[in-house]
C-alpha cells in the first residue's frame, strides 16, 4: 500500500516541474545606480531535463543559475523548486537545500588547497544532517564515478585542469543531487577535456539528474536538450 | 558539523600557516606566562611573609604605653606613664586566657667579648619571654627563676650577635661585657631571620630584667619597676578580642583614666598587623594582575587581528563551504574554534614557559613561589576566553557573508 501511494506521489512529481520561476526580478545596487540582473523571467523546468542557458555576459544567465542555486535570494516574484518557495526559507533551510538538492560545478574549480581529493568530495557530507560516518566511502564511489579513483589522495595542485573539475563534480555528487548547476564549467579547460566533461554531464543526465549549464558557447550549449537565451536580464529564446 | 570535524578543519588550518599561527600565539604566549610567572611569585612572596608574620606569633597582645595628653597637646606614641611590674602581676593574675606574659625593658648597650666588640639591642626580659615569642634556643637554656630573682649576670645571644662577637665558634660558657658588667653566654637564639617590617631580629641579647634594672639601664628608670612592654600570649585566637579587652579594662582602672578619657596606653596584636600587611600584598597582585591581563588584551588583539586577515584570505573558501551545505553556524563555530585552538595552544606553550620560569627562579633564585592548580586552570581558562572574546568578531564576519559574493571575492 505504502510503496503503492509512494509512486503515486513520485509520479505526480514526475508530472509537475521541478523548478517553476514567475515573474522572477533581480537587482543589484551599485554604486547608486540600480541594475536590472533580471527582470522578470518566468519559465519552468521539469525534472531530469539538460537545460543550457546562454547569452552574453551581463545578460543575467549567471544570476538565473544562482538563484536556483539559493546562492543568492530573488528581488521578487517566486522561485519555486520542488515546491518549496526559496525566497521564503531562512538561512539554514537554505543551506539545507543546497547541501541536498543541488549540486554546483564552478568555472574555476573551488577545491580546497593542500587538501586531498577525496577530503573535496567528502566536503558536502561534513555538513550534511544525515550524518557522515561513510563519508569517505561515499566520496571514493563519487571519485570512481568520474574515474578519478586512482587520484584520491592527490591534493588539488598535483590535477590537470581536467581532473580538478572532475573532482569538482565528483563533489557536485556527494549528497546525490537532484539538480546540478554548471557555470561556465568548461570555460577554463582545452577541447578535449571539455568533451570529457561534456560527456560526463550527459552521463549523469542519463541517470536522472537535472543538469543546467550555463555557457557562451554555442557548440556546447547546442548538444544540451533545451536552450534558454537570455539578453537584459529577460529571456529571449527557448527552444528545443 | 560536529565539534570534533571543526577542531579537525581549524588545526589543519593553522598548520597551513605555521609561521604565522606562531606569531599570531606570541601575544597570548607573552600574557600567559606572565600572568603565571607574576601570580606564583607575588602569592609566593605573600605566603612567606604570612608564614614570617605567623612565627612572631599570632597570639600575641603587645602592651605598651601610649600618648600623654596634656591641655589637649599629644605628646606621641610612649609618653604616658609606663608600664609597671604591678600592671603585669594583675593581667597575669585577673586575665584567665593568658598563657605566658613577659614585662621587657629596652636599651641598647656594647657587647664586648675579648678583641670584638658588637652593640646591639638588650633586652630586660623574664623566663616566660622566650615561650611568649615563640622563640626557640639554638644552644644552651633559658634563664632560670632563680637567675632571675637574684638578677644573675647571664646573656642569651641573638643569632646576629653571637655571630659579630664570636664567629662561627660556639658562644656558649665564653664571657662576655655589657657595658664593663661581665656576663656569662648560656644560651644562643635559633636564627629567626627578618621581621616582617625590616628589621634584624636576630640581633638582639636578652638578660634577665632584674639584672638589667640593677646593672645596666638603672640609672635611666624614673620608676624602679618599670616596663617598656608587656607581651602577653593568649590561649587561643578565639580570646583573642575579649583578652584584649579585659586588659584595657585593667590598665585604664589601674592609671584611673576618667570615663571618656582616651586610653593612655595601646594594646595591639598580630592580626592588625597581618591585616595590613595582606592589604598592601593584595594591592600589589592586583597591580600585577592587572599589568598581565593587560598582557592577555593585547594578545588578544593580535589573535583577532590575524583572524580577520584569514577570514579575508579565505572568503572563497567560506563561499564555497556555503554553496556545499554549511550554516551560517557552521562557520562561525569553524573560525571560533581556530581562534579558541590558537588561543589554548599559545596558553599551554606560556603556561610551559611561566611555569618553567617560575620554578626556575624558585630553585636558582630561592624565590618564594607558589604555583596552584587553581591558577594554572584560571590562565588557560582566561586563554581560551581571550579566544573567544576576541576570535567572535572575525568569526561572525565570517559567518554573515553572502554566499555568492563570497564565492566571487577576488
Amino acid at each position: 500500500m505504502a510503496r503503492k501511494r509512494r509512486a503515486a506521489i513520485s509520479e505526480q512529481a514526475k508530472a509537475a516541474p521541478q523548478i517553476v520561476a514567475r515573474n522572477l526580478v533581480k537587482t543589484y545596487r551599485l554604486g547608486g545606480s540600480v541594475i536590472g540582473a533580471l527582470q522578470g523571467i518566468s519559465v519552468e523546468i521539469a525534472r531530469g531535463e539538460y537545460l543550457a542557458v546562454t547569452g552574453a555576459s551581463g545578460s543575467g544567465k549567471s544570476t538565473f543559475m544562482n538563484l536556483i542555486g539559493a546562492l543568492d535570494t530573488p528581488t521578487s516574484g517566486s522561485l519555486k523548486v520542488e515546491g518549496r518557495e526559496l525566497g521564503k526559507l531562512g538561512s539554514d533551510r537554505l543551506a539545507l537545500y543546497r547541501n541536498e538538492k543541488v549540486g554546483f560545478v564552478f568555472q574555476t574549480f573551488n577545491l580546497l588547497a593542500r587538501t586531498s581529493a577525496l577530503d573535496n568530495v567528502a566536503l558536502p557530507l561534513l555538513y550534511s544532517p544525515r550524518g557522515h560516518r561513510n563519508a569517505r566511502d561515499k566520496a571514493r564511489t563519487c571519485l570512481e564515478r568520474v574515474g578519478l579513483a586512482d587520484r584520491a589522495s592527490h591534493q588539488p595542485s598535483e590535477l590537470s585542469g581536467g581532473q580538478q573539475q572532475r573532482v569538482a563534480i565528483a563533489r557536485a555528487l556527494a549528497n546525490d543531487p537532484h539538480i546540478l548547476l554548471a557555470d561556465e564549467a568548461t570555460g577554463a579547460l582545452d577541447s578535449h577535456t571539455t568533451e570529457e566533461i561534456i560527456g560526463l554531464f550527459e552521463e549523469l543526465n542519463a541517470t536522472g539528474i537535472t543538469v543546467i549549464i550555463v555557457t557562451h558557447e554555442p557548440d556546447i550549449a547546442r548538444r544540451a536538450r533545451r536552450r534558454l537565451t537570455f539578453r537584459d536580464g529577460q529571456i529571449v529564446e527557448d527552444a528545443a | 558539523m560536529n565539534p570534533l570535524a571543526s577542531f579537525r578543519v581549524a588545526i589543519a588550518a593553522l598548520k597551513v600557516n605555521a609561521l604565522r599561527s606562531f606569531l599570531a600565539m606570541l601575544g597570548v604566549i607573552i600574557g600567559v606566562a606572565s600572568v603565571i610567572v607574576i601570580v606564583s611569585v607575588a602569592s609566593g612572596a605573600s605566603q612567606a611573609i604570612e608564614a614570617r608574620i605567623k612565627a612572631l606569633g599570632t597570639n600575641l597582645l603587645i602592651i605598651s604605653p601610649g600618648s600623654f595628653t596634656s591641655g589637649g597637646r599629644r605628646a606621641g606614641e610612649g609618653t604616658a606613664s609606663a608600664l609597671s611590674e604591678g600592671d603585669l602581676k594583675v593581667i597575669r593574675a585577673s586575665v584567665p586566657s593568658v598563657a605566658a606574659a613577659a614585662g621587657i625593658i629596652q636599651g641598647s648597650a656594647p657587647l664586648v667579648a675579648g678583641s670584638s666588640n658588637w652593640t646591639t639591642q638588650v633586652n630586660g626580659v623574664n623566663e616566660d619571654f622566650l615561650e611568649v615569642r615563640d622563640w626557640a634556643l639554638a644552644e644552651g637554656r633559658n634563664f632560670t627563676e632563680t637567675e632571675l630573682r637574684a638578677g644573675a649576670k647571664a646573656v642569651i645571644l641573638g643569632a646576629t650577635a653571637a655571630r659579630e662577637l664570636f664567629g662561627s665558634a660556639s658562644a656558649i660558657g665564653e664571657q662576655i661585657r655589657i657595658m664593663n658588667v661581665p656576663f656569662n653566654v648560656i644560651g644562643q637564639l635559633a636564627v629567626k631571620g627578618q621581621s616582617g617590617w625590616g628589621s634584624d631580629q636576630d640581633d638582639i641579647a636578652l638578660v634577665p630584667i632584674t639584672t638589667a634594672r640593677r646593672r645596666l639601664f638603672g640609672a635611666e628608670q624614673t620608676i624602679p619597676d618599670n616596663l617598656r612592654q608587656i607581651m602577653v600570649e593568649i590561649v587561643s585566637a578565639e580570646e583573642m578580642a575579649d583578652a584584649q579587652a579585659e586588659i584595657e579594662t585593667i590598665l585604664r582602672d589601674r592609671r584611673r583614666l576618667r570615663v571618656g578619657a582616651p586610653d593612655d596606653f595601646r594594646v595591639r596584636d598580630m592580626a592588625d598587623f597581618i591585616r595590613t600587611r595582606t592589604e598592601t600584598q593584595s594591592i600589589l597582585s592586583l597591580l600585577l594582575g592587572a599589568t598581565a591581563a593587560i598582557s592577555l588584551v593585547v594578545g588578544g588583539i593580535g589573535i583577532m587581528n590575524i583572524m580577520l586577515v584569514s577570514v579575508t584570505e579565505r572568503t572563497r573558501e567560506i563561499g564555497l563551504r556555503m554553496a556545499v551545505g554549511a550554516r551560517r553556524r557552521d562557520i562561525l563555530s569553524q573560525f571560533l574554534i581556530e581562534a579558541v585552538a590558537l588561543c589554548v595552544l599559545g596558553g599551554l606553550i606560556g603556561l610551559a614557559i611561566g611555569s618553567g620560569a617560575a620554578v626556575a627562579m624558585s630553585v636558582w633564585g630561592n624565590w618564594p613561589i607558589a604555583l596552584s592548580p587553581a591558577l594554572i586552570a584560571i590562565a588557560l581558562a582566561s586563554a581560551a576566553l581571550v579566544g573567544i572574546f576576541f576570535g567572535y568578531y572575525p568569526a561572525r564576519r565570517a559567518a554573515q557573508m553572502n554566499p555568492i559574493d563570497a564565492l566571487r571575492y577576488e
